[in-house]
């Protein structure tokens, strides 16, 4: 088990490794030159070069990126070109937001999509499986951020029972906060849901179908007991799943983010862009990116955990 | 003795050959009877011949998409714009049909491109395992831990927004879950015994993997390609509902939408129809798609 965590965590490391010369050059490759975006309005030739100088602008490539990853495993990000707030500062104030939006996400996904999943497939081809399978095919069809517009349209506009965007931090206010969430968690949870009804399903009906569940039936267990069997080991894959869709949820949360209006990484990204505002696009990148990984990394551990022939099989992997 | 050897070799060949073309026939036809039995798979099949009518001919029925039209703004559905009029008096009937093109583009030409990368890249590293198998597996590692979004916003950033760099990046964003499932068939294909007896053999790998190994998994492929479609068309609609692909006046789903977004409160239908289309087309690519599996049963997927 020890040597599995050290190989991953190994092949982890090399991932986020390569992730972050490729986010260092892909910000670099953005138009606009961020020594004359710092300078100011018309800057002149001397302080564009200062500043150059000034932020190690001026020297080779290779020699930028180990300063700024130097820089970076100490906790220094920069500061935003707009307000020279330190980046951190700036992404610590915005990820507990995303981080609220996608972990309410998850839950909801999970425990919607988990129980639906057990639902069909134990009760196979009732009204109830029909029902399943039309939620999952429902949630995986149908565009979230459309649900989103039409969420706003029936339960903002003509109800007004939730408001239609806007944010208050869960500290400062629970119940608004809670009441602004509703929707966007609903919305970015619904296809995490469908995926993992259809996963869960497919995987179950397989283990109730496998040997050791009839061993069970054949020695008399209960219904109960031999769903609770299959259910563990189908449970195992819905971990992956779950942890595969992730880099999916970070994505359509910058498009929840937007549609709602929600100050979030993907907000922060999104108008990072638009205002050139290359220290923070390529701190919260980084830091979506290295969130995405240690959790596949985490989820990976998990999954071995719970399933001993993927440690034992890991070395071909 | 040795040219009547040759001979029953040769013999033999040409017959296994011949059985397998002949197993290969009778498999397609088995299998498309299978998919016809299945009411939903049917009905998907039905819903993306649809699409793609629309699609190709839709736009030169339905007329110009950019037209204006200053007396009829906002217009609800009647005879002459039989799903009323956008904010400018754009026929939103025309405006769907566009869409439908854009979206079939985007969703066909980003699988295209993502299995024109992945399979061989899949191929290899299932293949040739070890070293290659290592290094390209880390790297495919990397872009999988880009979310397709985030990807998509830089390619905006650096080359413009425009409907090209929307399907590069849809592209790149399934590039990983190809590679993934056509080197998971590689693996085990590799096994089997016909691959090994052609290692043997002394066929050379390009030929292994392009005769024995690659027509193995067409099933595989045929799968993932009902998924990569729709999961394309989505992201299409996504993409330029964020502003980052099809930029106005030219139409697309995710435009309309970006434009109906302003009028939620005055014409809540203008968001109705283009969601309604997206839902449509991706279910009915989802519909076919499970049937597709049901009966094809890949391994993977």
């Amino acid at each position: 088990m020890i040597e599995f965590i050290l190989r991953r965590t190994g092949a982890a490391v090399i991932t986020l490794f390569l992730a972050s010369i490729a986010v260092f050059l892909g910000v670099r490759a953005l138009p606009g030159d961020p020594a004359t975006v710092l300078a100011g309005e018309s800057p002149t030739p001397q302080v564009v070069a200062a500043i150059r100088k000034q932020f190690g602008l001026d020297q080779p490539l290779p020699v930028q990126y180990l300063h700024y990853m130097g820089q970076a495993l100490q906790g220094n990000l920069g500061s935003s070109t707009q307000d020279k707030a330190p980046v951190t500062q700036v992404l610590g104030e915005r990820l507990p937001v995303t981080l609220e939006l996608t972990f309410l996400a998850i839950l909801v996904g999970v425990l919607v999509g988990v129980l639906a999943g057990i639902v069909s497939a134990v009760r196979r081809g009732t009204a109830l499986d029909y029902a399943a399978n039309g939620f999952g095919l429902f949630g995986l069809s149908v565009p979230h951020f459309w649900l989103g517009l039409l969420g706003i349209v029936v339960f903002s506009v003509h109800w007004h029972i939730l408001p239609a965007s806007g944010f208050v931090g869960l500290a400062d206010d629970p119940v608004g906060n809670l009441e602004r969430m509703v929707m966007p968690v609903l919305v970015l949870g619904l296809g995490l849901a469908a995926v993992v009804m259809r996963q869960t399903r497919s995987s179950l009906l397989s283990q109730l179908g496998a040997d050791y569940v009839r061993t069970a039936r054949s020695k008399g267990l209960s219904r109960g007991q031999q769903i609770r069997h299959a259910l563990r080991n189908s449970l195992t894959t819905v971990t992956t799943v779950v942890g595969l869709q992730l880099a999916g949820l970070i994505s359509g949360a910058v498009i929840t983010e937007q549609i709602f209006v929600i100050p979030g990484f993907g907000k922060l990204i999104v108008d990072g862009v638009s205002s050139r505002n290359y220290p923070v696009i390529q701190g919260a990148v980084l830091v979506t990116v290295a969130g995405y990984v240690v959790i596949n990394l985490l989820v990976d551990v998990a999954y071995a955990y719970l399933d001993p022939r993927l440690r034992m099989a890991g070395g071909s992997q | 003795m040795n040219e009547t050897a040759v001979d029953e070799t040769g013999l033999a060949a040409g017959q296994a050959a011949g059985a397998e073309a002949a197993a290969l026939g009778t498999g397609w036809r088995r299998s498309l009877h299978r998919l016809l039995g299945r009411r939903m798979a049917v009905i998907g099949a039905v819903m993306v011949v649809v699409f793609l009518g629309v699609a190709l001919i839709g736009p030169y029925v339905a007329g110009s998409s950019t037209r204006l039209g200053l007396t009829d703004i906002l217009a609800g559905p009647s005879g002459a714009h039989w799903l009323g009029t956008d904010d400018l008096g754009r026929d939103v009937v025309a405006r769907i049909c566009n869409g439908a093109r854009v979206s079939l583009l985007a969703g066909v030409v980003s699988s295209a491109l993502a299995m024109a990368v992945g399979v061989p890249v899949g191929l290899a590293a299932g293949y040739f395992r070890g070293w290659t198998d290592s290094v390209l597996m880390r790297i495919n590692d990397v872009v999988l831990s880009f979310p397709y979004l985030i990807f998509a916003v830089g390619m905006a950033a650096i080359l413009g927004p425009s409907l090209h760099n929307v399907i590069i990046a849809l592209a790149v964003a399934e590039v990983p879950s190809v590679i993934r499932v056509v080197r998971g068939e590689t693996l085990v294909l590799r096994q089997q015994d016909f691959v090994q007896a052609a290692v043997a053999d002394g066929t050379r790998d390009l030929a292994i993997m392009w005769r024995s190994i690659l027509p193995n998994m067409t099933n595989t492929l045929i799968v993932k390609a009902t998924v990569a479609v729709p999961a394309g068309i989505l992201g299409e609609a996504a993409l330029s509902f964020l502003g980052l692909g099809v930029q106005p006046p030219q139409a697309s789903w995710g435009v309309m939408l970006t434009s109906a977004q302003q009028f939620l409160a005055q014409d809540p239908l203008l968001a109705v129809f283009p969601g309604v289309a997206i839902a449509l087309t991706t279910l009915g690519f989802n519909l076919l798609g499970d049937g597709l599996r049901d009966v094809l049963d890949p391994r993977e997927l």
